[in-house]
């Protein structure tokens, strides 16, 4: 279970990391704490899996991945986990998630592909459904980005 | 424009940021260059846009919230305020218009099932929404972006 502090570190962790040097010890020192004991549970965090990786986040249409689609296939169910694991390999494919299906909307897997434009993201689903023997998908093309943001958790 | 030196730092900086006092010299030994180098770089990087944060990911599940994908079919004319009152509420990460009869698509974190639940229902009465679905996830396979600049 995570203790008050545990939820302390995980706000302050989803704010602005500091460019500097010692950017823990900036952080352990806006919390009241020691710097080895912020590392500690951070790799506590990332041992558990709370924590899946640390990094940066890239702004995709900055760098150059203007297009994006949301593919939505229909997977018989006994080849989900063979098809999931193949997709999670493929650098395009950045989101894979199998989900429940439901009246009048029968797809049950989705891939988020990424590419420089609308017609090479085309490519990739049929480059996708060929491999996998899929045939059935829509692509959904964003037209308007509403909201983007990264979740703050324990804020609310 | 990125140089070959930034795309190289994007490339470790996404997923190799350690946990260690000095995290950024241990990415400019990587790059064989100084720790000044690399912070100076990335302040760059995130003024100009390129980066838009730094941090680790969590997994939502571990941290006890429940995420789904929601699917809506609205009626175009009220397609900004359905959307408006969607963004309002806090567990919303994303939230997209798509060319397809199911035009507003987006994601839900929620501390619990009751509270999704009652964000879902009052979402599905809003005016002009014609259907929604939701689309919880059975199996995560993937779950991070993450892009390889050459």
């Amino acid at each position: 279970m995570l203790d008050e502090l545990d939820k302390k570190i995980i706000v302050i962790m989803q704010e602005d990391f500091p460019l500097v040097a010692k950017p823990y010890l900036e952080i352990a020192e806006r919390l009241g704490i020691d710097e080895d004991e912020l590392l500690e549970r951070l790799k506590g965090y990332r041992q558990s899996g709370k924590i899946r990786k640390m990094g940066a986040v890239l702004r995709h249409r900055e760098v150059g991945y203007a297009a994006n689609a949301l593919c939505a296939w229909i997977v018989p169910e006994e080849r989900i986990d063979e098809i999931g694991k193949l997709l999670a390999k493929d650098a395009v494919v950045s989101h894979c998630y199998s989900r429940i299906s439901q009246p009048g909307w029968p797809y049950n897997f989705y891939t988020m592909l990424h590419a420089h434009t609308r017609k090479d993201c085309k490519v990739l689903a049929e480059d996708i459904a060929k491999r996998t023997g899929l045939q059935e998908y829509v692509m959904l093309f964003s037209t308007k980005e509403w909201k983007k943001i990264s979740m703050q958790y324990f804020k609310d | 424009m990125l140089t070959a030196f930034d795309k190289s730092l994007l490339n470790i900086i996404q997923t190799d940021l350690s946990f260690e006092k000095r995290p950024f010299a241990l990415v400019a030994e990587k790059l064989e260059t100084t720790e000044t180098i690399v912070i100076e770089r990335l302040k760059f990087l995130k003024e100009h846009g390129f980066i838009r944060r730094i941090g680790p990911f969590f997994d939502s599940t571990k941290l006890g919230y429940i995420g789904t994908l929601v699917a809506l079919e609205v009626k175009a004319e009220y397609i900004s305020q359905v959307a408006e009152v969607i963004n309002s509420y806090y567990g919303v990460t994303h939230n997209y218009e798509r060319e397809a009869d199911l035009n507003l698509w987006f994601t839900l974190l929620s501390p619990n099932l009751l509270k999704q639940d009652e964000i879902l229902e009052t979402i599905r009465n809003l005016e002009g929404v014609v259907r929604l679905l939701n689309l919880p996830a059975t199996q995560k396979f993937k779950v991070s972006v993450q892009f390889s600049l050459t």
